[in-house]
């Protein structure tokens, strides 16, 4: 967990210098800061579980079967890519990891569908639908919850309380900021987000219960960005730097787990530096794989838009030359 | 003061008790009468008596297209000696894909608002008792979240047939639809896909249906590549099409024209076939004008033609003698994404001259497109410029519905105006 945490960070470190370097374009949600969930979560689930999340997807990408070069290279649009460079941040997808979703709070209710054939299929699996608390807020959430409990699915929604959606707190924009209590008969829980004992065993506990049958459960983990929302934020202008420095040395996930790492005598300084170097070698190492990938092919802009076979006769481009025939 | 929240509760209300009613009435009438109860708003003219049917065994099995799908992999001596068929209306003909599919497919599920007791206009009617009701089930009102669970549910592979109650109701989906369903598979880089979605929806006027209850809405959709949309004409083209959209591997909304669920009565092949997506189909023949639409407007469109070869006595001046025996050749371009152009564009070079009639409005219509298009690939074989009969750019007025639509008067004054340009 330790080396994971520490990989996921780098990783989003990495894609914070080429995004500044000018090598990742468009848009990039970074989830420093966040990684105890991720982490948590995936240890305490199989790969049997689904997951679904929004923009903020890069950990889960890589932890769900993906890999670090694979999301690097969909980040700098080549063809290493986990979406092939078509998608770019928002978009990246693994066989048990049905996408980051760019759209706040649509993938809740396409959760609710995943967990549907779960359960149609019989199988004692869970889907987690995550989402923000700046997508808590949206109709189609509550849609989804209605839904949920209604046919009683295996379905986890989890509420990553990062305490901003975008630029506004939550304070300010929700007139229930207890995100856990918001599922009206489906009960809730709250969980430190920055602790990943905490994060690891609520998402046992959650699995568990709907997987027993009792239906969908909330799950609320309060955490907390370093960055901005995206990569265009700084993150400073709605919240102070003192605030964030003060949430850095108190409350990072990662300084936390090594707290407990060294109180319990599980492992030295020394051997934790070791894996700290390991991990940063691991992501250059993919970096560097994934700037070598060349970008998509001309011919890619046509695929993947109808099935194969069942495409129109030809689609446009800009010009009259660049209508492309199938 | 009323809260937001009331207002919308009292909305869905109305909504209810309107589709209630009309199931409620639909149900009286069947059992207290024995002649077939007219169709809500009454037939429009031409639709049964129109020759574009096909009322009998022998017409429905020569239905241009058909491809058999039988599990014996189509036994020659089935072609044609063995079929049986069944007079059904639209929502039967509905009714009878979904049933196959269910048949069929395992994975094959059945949801949206009020489907499991038959939804409004009969469609599911009896699909909950025959296949259970964990795969035909009945939805929140949330047109959204009908969307995004679809999409959820094809996401992992399953057949997941979806229900809009009516077309003007998928604009709160439309999110899902777009940026969703259509891109699904490309910015997963092919490795998901929602192929398995096809989302049925009552489109076009019903005569007295006003701003919610009559829209076209499937211009809207033109410009997400990744959808098909499909519009069929009568009870053979519903079937067909909609057991190749429902298998078609790309997510499909399928745009059920209302009034013609009751008034359009075919004889339908009871076994299992599919009609071509993407192909529009020449009805009649012609080589002096190409009129082009689909849904309800055929209809109207063959009236006009009857029209223009006999004139009723008020309009007979307005029709000169030799336009008359003029050939007007009537296709019904079926698929409005993605649309038919080779079809299209091969009857126009011939004829010189296009009418394209739609419900929908004219700004940005599907017209627009298809206009734009032609006018492109064919401009100097255009004897006159491609004229559009659409509804008007406003709101659909309920006091101004049969002035809203374009009807056989309006669209046999454009094939005089164009032939004569």
């Amino acid at each position: 967990m330790y080396r994971e945490m520490n990989t996921m960070r780098r990783m989003e470190q990495a894609a914070d210098a080429l995004y500044k370097a000018k090598l990742i374009r468009g848009f990039c949600h970074l989830a420093i800061g966040q990684e105890a969930v991720a982490v948590g979560l995936e240890h305490s689930i199989t790969k049997e579980d689904l997951v679904i999340t929004a923009y903020r997807c890069h950990p889960f990408a890589v932890l769900r079967g993906g890999s670090i070069k694979g999301v690097i290279g969909e980040l700098l649009g080549r063809q290493i890519g986990m979406s092939h460079g078509k998608g770019g941040s928002m978009h990246i997808f693994t066989h048990r990891f049905f996408g980051g979703n760019g759209i706040v709070g649509a993938q809740v209710p396409v959760g609710a569908g995943i967990a549907f054939a779960q359960k149609y299929l019989e199988k004692p699996t869970a889907t987690f639908a995550m989402y923000g608390d700046g997508a808590s807020n949206q109709g189609q959430v509550f849609e989804a919850f209605n839904m949920a409990k209604l046919w009683n699915l295996p379905c986890v929604f989890v509420c990553e309380n990062n305490k901003y959606g975008m630029g506004t707190s939550a304070e300010r924009s929700s007139s229930n900021t207890e995100y856990y209590t918001r599922g009206d008969k489906i009960p809730g829980i709250q969980a430190n987000g920055m602790d990943i004992i905490a994060t690891a065993q609520a998402v046992k506990y959650a699995r568990e219960w709907v997987i027993a049958g009792k239906g969908p459960l909330l799950l609320e983990f309060v955490t907390y960005r370093y960055g901005g929302h995206s990569m265009s934020d700084p993150g400073t202008t709605y919240r102070t730097r003192e605030e964030i420095q003060r949430m850095r040395s108190t409350q990072d996930p990662i300084r936390g787990l090594q707290r407990y790492i060294e109180e319990w005598g599980v492992a030295t300084e020394e051997e934790l530096k070791k894996i700290d170097k390991e991990a940063k070698a691991t992501v250059d190492k993919a970096v560097e794989e994934a700037k070598a990938s060349p970008e998509p092919l001309l011919e890619d802009l046509w695929t993947d838009i109808y099935y194969k076979g069942t495409e129109p006769p030809f689609m446009r481009g800009r010009e009259r030359e660049e209508i492309h025939h199938y | 003061m009323i809260s937001p929240h009331s207002l919308a509760a009292t909305h869905a209300a109305k909504r209810r008790i309107s589709a209630h009613t009309r199931v409620l009435c639909g149900a009286r009438r069947a059992e207290s009468t024995k002649a077939e109860p007219p169709p809500a708003g009454g037939h429009l003219p031409g639709i049964a008596t129109s020759k574009l049917l096909r009322t009998t065994r022998d017409a429905a099995l020569r239905t241009p297209g058909i491809s058999w799908k039988d599990d014996d992999g189509g036994a020659p001596t089935r072609e044609f000696g063995g079929r049986e068929t069944r007079k059904m209306n639209v929502y039967q003909a509905v009714r009878d894909a979904m049933s196959i599919a269910l048949m069929k497919d395992e994975t094959a599920v059945v949801f949206g608002e009020d489907v499991a007791f038959g939804g409004v206009f009969r469609c599911t009617m009896g699909l909950a008792e025959e296949f259970g009701r964990e795969r035909v089930f009945n939805t929140p009102l949330s047109e959204q979240g009908i969307a995004g669970f679809g999409i959820g549910l094809a996401a992992m592979g399953h057949t997941a047939i979806a229900e809009i109650q009516f077309a003007d109701y998928i604009f709160p989906a439309f999110d899902q639809l777009v940026n969703e369903a259509a891109k699904y598979r490309y910015r997963s880089g092919g490795q998901f896909n929602v192929g398995g979605l096809t989302v049925r929806t009552p489109t076009m006027s019903v005569g007295h249906g006003g701003l919610y209850h009559s829209q076209s809405p499937e211009g809207f959709f033109m410009g997400a590549a990744g959808l098909k949309v499909v519009i069929p004409r009568s009870p053979i083209q519903a079937k067909g099409l909609l057991l190749s959209s429902i298998r078609d591997p790309n997510p499909v909304i399928f745009m059920e024209p209302k009034i013609l669920y009751r008034s359009a009565i075919e004889q339908v092949p009871i076994d299992d076939f599919e009609l071509p997506l993407g192909r529009a189909e020449t009805m009649v023949p012609g080589s002096d004008l190409t009129l082009l639409t689909w849904g309800t407007p055929v209809y109207h469109c063959e009236t006009a033609l009857s029209m223009l070869a006999n004139p009723p006595a008020q309009l007979a001046p307005h029709v000169p003698s030799a336009l008359r025996t003029a050939k007007i050749e009537l296709i019904d371009l079926r698929t409005i994404l993605p649309w038919d152009v080779e079809t299209v564009m091969e009857s126009v070079h011939r004829t010189g001259r296009l009418v394209i009639v739609h419900e929908a409005s004219r700004t940005a219509g599907v017209g627009a497109e298809i206009a734009a298009e032609v006018q492109k690939k064919a401009f100097l074989k255009l004897n006159a410029p491609v004229r559009r009969v659409t509804g008007w750019d406003t709101p659909v007025g309920l006091q101004y519905e049969k002035f809203y639509m374009p009807d056989a008067v309006r669209i046999l004054d454009s094939i005089v105006e164009t032939l004569t340009y």
